[in-house]
């Protein structure tokens, strides 16, 4: 049978429609085109793919289920790695991982290896009625900081081998940024409590409004009973440029912008929690923050939204399918762009006039690629005199965070680096018996993927660590 | 410590006692144990009403570690406060997390001037009565529109070596408002170890002047709009000016309380305003639900 050189196609919502609501822009494969790309896979010998993949998924596995119909059996498959599938299947950037290494992608496009991992969850929490049971409890506790990406997939691997865990989150609802920052046109929030109920079958505790470092230490949860702690606090406070202007109104950090728009749902018609609407826009940044900032204010009525970036498309780290995304929805994108102050408004004449102080535009100035950096991406280079004038009325920054640091002020001997990152060594110990960490507190702002790979490693130790005692 | 399930411990947030303290201004104490174990003086919370509401920071006005339960006390300005003052006795009100922030600085304070203004007055207290018990001598200055809407003048008496009572509209105490008598004092030579005010912006930003000549520490305890309150959002950021430098901090984090003579007064109070014709908008049609109703 000849091989079909393309990925199947997945329905996606038409741009035009998609660009004014919330509703999810891919909407997955029907039954029969998962069943022909999973026939793709050329089920090779080496299998590439699983050592692509951060948690390691058993791919050519659960794809040959779907070959089969046995679309269950592929779901158990991939659970026997991952948590968060329905989420995974969405979010992760399959290019740079799985799909990358896959061996039909040499001469072909690779398997929409992504595709059928949503596929295979979609269809198993549409259809599958049973609840995980509680594995035999080992009677060991362990407490997890954080209801992320990392958090999560740690609970969930710990709770499989019969621990008893508990994740304290800070805010009212899990997921971290599963629910503050990836919007529901991405990852709709549905499915996120969906797989949180998962984990409460299989006896996972989700306390919320628990900040740690704050309402209780994590000495004080070793004092509880918990004999390991596993730290999934996330990324933490945004970055600004510190360009003049920045605390004009009007000037958000993506983590505001998205947080009003995704967790307090200020997208909806008469929300409770304001958020600046319509208008133009500049989102400064090039990441899936970025994107994810730019498509929400198109939603919300932007009537021009703007990247700005200071590398060019090649450079720009998001995921190639959301940039495709947001090309089709008219984003637009000023590349090799860097600005340089957020200007606003002024009345001298009334200092009581209630629009002084809202932004109306951001001086730019155009960038050349120089020589590459110590990490090979070549260094943008302002060119002298190249200074022109946005004329917008919102500016989100998107340009990355820096970690928080309640945990790092009330735990003793917990060594951060110089970027106030915990420091871990290969199995995710901190500097403190028993304490583990992983995710954005550890390696700054990075994908859902590689911090669920953390958690998962965090598990193993911890397992590896109690089971002796 | 005992392992515990915190959905038994931190409850349910029941409110168990609710009191107005002027026509809009009321307190409230609400069942919240980890949080009432934990909170000092200047620390605050984060609370939302219902499964739809709003986050909003509020200042812990007092804590009962024995009975579980934290004071707050809000005045009703808006469509959440409206909310929440709508709610009584024994009902529980969705979220309630905390203690946020940090704790006022006491430490090696032998003489201490709290200048209060309106319902921060409710933030003051507490400050003061941690002053009190710690041995500090405590002259506590407080202002208000007018004498209906006092609040506290019995417990800042209680806390107070000495208490001076303003009302712009003199109707109540002395006729001015709460920089007056602070001037007078450092005129008449008295010194400070610290000055600490909470209030208006606006008022704040007037202490902060007059105490400057005098070269007098000045703590204020900022109140910028916040959504998650841990260090997240960056909503809460308020410019420091240090060495001529503009810094940008974090109220949630770093603050509440900053050295007052470093603050970006203006750019905090423009601030402060971004969302000031939603937030009209929203208390108007939280009011005419409640009038419907």
């Amino acid at each position: 049978m000849a091989i079909i050189p393309k990925k199947h196609e997945m329905p996606t919502q038409a741009p035009e429609a998609r660009a004014h609501n919330f509703s999810e822009v891919a909407m997955g494969y029907p039954m029969e085109i998962a069943v022909e790309e999973a026939k793709r896979c050329l089920n090779c010998k080496n299998r590439p793919c699983v050592a692509g993949c951060p948690v390691n998924i058993d791919i050519p596995g659960f794809i040959g289920c779907v070959k089969e119909g046995d679309f269950e059996g592929a779901y158990q498959v991939i659970t026997k790695s991952s948590s968060l599938p329905a989420v995974c299947g969405r979010v992760c950037p399959q290019e740079t991982q799985c799909e990358m290494k896959c061996t039909l992608g040499i001469k072909f496009e690779p398997v929409g290896i992504g595709r059928l991992e949503r596929f295979v969850a979609d269809w198993h929490n549409e259809n599958a009625s049973e609840k995980p049971a509680a594995p035999k409890a080992n009677g060991h506790r362990v407490a997890i900081v954080g209801s992320g990406p990392s958090g999560l997939t740690c609970a969930g691997d710990l709770a499989k081998k019969g621990y008893k865990v508990t994740v304290y989150e800070a805010l009212h609802t899990a997921g971290g940024v599963l629910v503050y920052g990836i919007p529901e046109f991405r990852l709709p929030k549905a499915i996120v409590a969906k797989e949180v109920d998962t984990l409460k079958a299989l006896g996972v505790d989700v306390e919320p409004n628990v900040i740690i470092g704050k309402t209780l230490t994590v000495d004080e949860l070793f004092d509880m009973g918990f004999e390991a702690v596993f730290i999934g606090s996330g990324a933490g406070l945004p970055n600004f440029m510190n360009i003049p202007g920045e605390a004009c109104k009007g000037v958000y950090s993506a983590n505001e912008f998205l947080t009003r728009s995704n967790l307090m749902k200020a997208y909806r018609d008469d929300p409770r929690t304001p958020i600046m609407k319509g208008g133009k826009v500049a989102v400064v940044g090039g990441g899936n923050v970025a994107m994810d900032a730019a498509r929400t204010a198109l939603r919300l009525g932007a009537e021009h939204v703007y990247i700005v970036y200071r590398r060019s498309m090649e450079e720009l780290p998001a995921r190639r399918e959301e940039v495709e995304h947001a090309i089709e929805e008219g984003i637009d994108f000023r590349l090799l762009n860097n600005p340089v102050e957020i200007l606003g408004y002024n009345n001298p004449d009334d200092p009581r006039d209630p629009k002084n102080g809202f932004v109306t535009g951001m001086r730019c100035i155009r960038m050349e690629l120089g020589e590459p950096d110590a990490r090979g991406r070549r260094r943008p280079v302002p060119i002298p005199g190249s200074e022109f004038e946005l004329a917008v009325d919102t500016v989100i920054m998107a340009i990355g965070t820096s970690p928080n640091p309640l945990i790092k002020n009330t735990t003793e001997g917990l060594e951060v680096n110089s970027h106030g990152g915990i420091i871990v060594n290969e199995d995710g110990l901190t500097s403190r018996k028993d304490v583990y960490a992983g995710g954005d507190a550890v390696t700054g702002a990075a994908t859902v993927i590689s911090a669920m790979g953390a958690g998962k490693i965090a598990a193993q130790a911890i397992d590896k660590a109690l089971k002796r005692r | 410590m005992k392992p515990h399930n915190a959905k038994e411990v931190n409850g349910m947030y029941q409110i168990v006692a609710k009191k107005a303290l002027n026509p809009t201004v009321t307190q409230m104490e609400i069942e919240a144990p980890l949080v009432a174990r934990k909170a000092r003086p200047g620390q605050f919370i984060i609370l939302r009403v219902d499964e739809e509401g709003e986050r909003i920071p509020l200042t812990v006005a007092g804590t009962d570690p024995e009975a579980g339960t934290v004071k707050i006390i809000f005045q009703i300005v808006g469509a959440t406060t409206a909310l929440l003052n709508h709610k009584e006795q024994g009902e529980s009100i969705q979220d309630f997390a905390g203690p946020l922030g940090v704790a006022t600085h006491t430490e090696g304070i032998k003489k201490v001037c709290i200048v209060g203004g309106g319902v921060g007055c409710a933030i003051a207290m507490p400050v003061a009565q941690e002053f009190h018990r710690l041995g500090a001598e405590v002259t506590s200055i407080i202002g208000f529109r007018s004498k209906d809407l006092l609040i506290l003048e019995d417990e800042f008496r209680a806390c107070s070596d000495r208490l001076v009572v303003m009302t712009d509209d003199g109707s109540y105490g002395r006729h001015g408002n709460v920089t007056v008598p602070l001037k007078e004092m450092l005129e008449a030579g008295e010194t400070f170890d610290q000055i600490i005010t909470i209030g208006p912006l606006v008022m704040m930003k007037f202490v902060t002047l007059a105490a400057k000549p005098f070269g007098v520490p000045v703590i204020a305890s900022m109140n910028p709009i916040m959504i998650d309150g841990t260090g997240m959002c960056g909503g809460c950021r308020i410019t420091l000016v240090q060495d001529g430098q503009r810094v940008t901090k974090f109220a949630c984090v770093d603050g509440p309380d900053f050295n007052a003579y470093e603050i970006d007064f203006d750019e905090a109070m423009s601030r402060g305003r971004m969302y000031a014709d939603y937030e009209r908008h929203a208390y108007e049609e939280t009011c005419n639900l409640f009038k419907n109703a």
